[in-house]
């Protein structure tokens, strides 16, 4: 368990949610799924002000191979999009904590946060899902 | 991966994983997509040297006094043209002109071939071989007998150099020789050929004797840039060079002059073979529809199945392969549309999630090297 990772929280759709002030949260995709989609050549997320719903699709991400749909792991709306990655969609693969985070939201049901997982209970999940 | 034991596995399946093989159900096979990544095998293929399992594909041998009037029947490029140690691109069709399936013949001696066919095909294919048999001929299914690896790139040549006396810059493209030895591993069969748009080798070779020449390629091609390679990589090289694969641009309903590998089609050759009327009939009347290049100059990848629309929104074919192209950090692909849009600098529409993006129709092969 790195230093960064340390504070999110996982849906089990992959996706990473950090809380930032109030009811804010930055949003990515896990380690584990830029490991399992690839090389990431194309995402396409919401865009400023969209709503989007928990566990709902609010995007698409496409490695070399495949196409795959990304979930919104709260309710809310898009406050900030990192349009860096519409020119460098692999800076999901290099620093998926980081850099490659995808989008702010404004939560309108903060209680959702209580149905995602820690980083342990997470860990716990992935190798559930190796076996 | 409790998956691997219902899929079928090369002679190479246990070294994956010693690799670092990300293994997928391809077609029923346990294949490997990646290794270390796409873009990265894909890169080293394209400047250097990348090696690949590909002992899924089938091989059949004709034997006998009729072989090559046999294949000649059966195949619609004209195998009367080959020399022994030359190897063809020819396609198998039904009768109304659709593939049964594409595939190399190479003519190991005067009443001996070797037809190098698609994995999923196999049964398909010997089932297609052995109805139309005809004469003094006999057919063997050899598929899992023998393991293919190929090795291509810049420095594939040098790398296998490493381990022969026979000397390979004298194989010109589709040529091949026989039985040669590779440091100890006998009787290979070394054709420069593939399917990646770069120069390169295919080696046939006894399944048992796969493991320790992969093993050896990689040892020493290290210092050449030699990198593993899975199907993943194999697609987009392939794509950019515009070689068709089985169950996208060619299929049951799908003929090779439509699939643009018309150059494998030798309608005016003397003999009958399956599939000639038809044939010659689409080519009298002109074709419907065409196989193309395009890109996607708006935002979005085309992928297998997406629609194509022209300018006017009239549904005009499909895409039957697409990707992002690693060498030309494009979003191209192939599409099977009606002729009268196939005109290079054409405008059309792809359907991405039920939005049209832009696209064009292009030249292909979209990447040539040199």
């Amino acid at each position: 368990m790195t230093k960064a990772t340390a504070t999110l929280l996982y849906s089990k759709e992959h996706e990473w949610v950090l809380q930032l002030d109030g009811n804010r949260v930055r949003v990515g995709i896990s380690d584990f799924a830029q490991k399992q989609l690839g090389d990431i050549v194309f995402v396409e997320t919401p865009e400023l002000d969209d709503e989007v719903t928990a566990n709902e699709s609010m995007g698409t991400i496409e490695s070399v191979k495949a196409v795959s749909d990304l979930y919104s792991p709260v309710s809310g709306t898009v406050v900030l999009v990192n349009e860096e990655l519409g020119d460098a969609p692999e800076t999901i693969n290099e620093h998926p904590y980081e850099a490659g985070w995808l989008v702010e939201v404004e939560m309108s049901n903060p209680d959702e946060l209580e149905s995602l997982l820690n980083e342990e209970a997470y860990q716990a999940y992935i190798n559930e899902g190796e076996e | 991966m409790g998956m691997a034991t219902a899929l079928k596995q090369t002679p190479l399946f246990e070294v994956y994983g010693k690799f670092g093989a990300k293994v997928i159900d391809f077609g029923g096979w346990a294949l490997p997509v990646q290794f270390s990544s796409i873009l990265d095998e894909h890169e080293a293929v394209r400047t250097k040297a990348g090696l690949f399992d590909v002992s899924h594909m089938g091989e059949v041998l004709v034997v006998g006094k009729d072989a090559e009037r046999y294949i000649n029947y059966l195949c619609t490029n004209d195998v009367t043209k080959l020399v022994i140690n030359q190897a063809q691109y020819t396609a198998m069709c039904y009768p109304d002109g659709g593939t049964v399936d594409d595939l190399l013949v190479y003519k190991l001696d005067n009443e001996k071939y070797l037809l190098v066919i698609n994995a999923a095909n196999i049964e398909k294919d010997f089932e297609w071989m052995q109805q139309h048999a005809k004469g003094e001929m006999a057919l063997q299914n050899i598929s899992n007998e023998v393991a293919q690896i190929a090795i291509q790139g810049p420095n594939a040549e040098g790398v296998l150099q490493k381990l022969t006396e026979t000397d390979l810059s004298k194989i010109g493209s589709f040529r091949f020789v026989q039985h040669v030895n590779l440091d100890g591993i006998t009787d290979v069969l070394v054709s420069r050929t593939g399917y990646t748009g770069e120069d390169g080798f295919e080696l046939y070779l006894s399944a048992s004797q796969a493991e320790a020449l992969w093993v050896k390629l990689l040892e020493v091609g290290n210092d050449d840039g030699l990198k593993p390679c899975g199907l993943g990589a194999r697609d987009t090289l392939r794509l950019e060079a515009r070689l068709a694969l089985y169950g996208q641009e060619l299929l049951p309903d799908i003929s090779p002059l439509e699939a643009g590998i018309g150059f494998a089609v030798k309608t005016n050759k003397v003999n009958d073979f399956i599939g000639k009327y038809a044939l010659l009939a689409q080519k009298e009347a002109g074709l419907k529809r065409k196989l193309v290049g395009i890109e996607v100059t708006g935002r979005g990848i085309p992928r297998h199945g997406y629609k194509v629309v022209s300018e006017d929104g009239e549904a005009i074919g499909v895409v039957t392969s697409g990707t992002q192209s690693p060498s030309l950090k494009k979003s191209i692909g192939l599409a099977l549309i009606a002729a009268e849009h196939t005109e290079v600098g054409t405008p059309l529409k792809v359907e991405i999630r039920n939005k049209l993006i832009e696209a064009v129709v292009v030249k292909t092969p979209f990447y040539k090297k040199g």
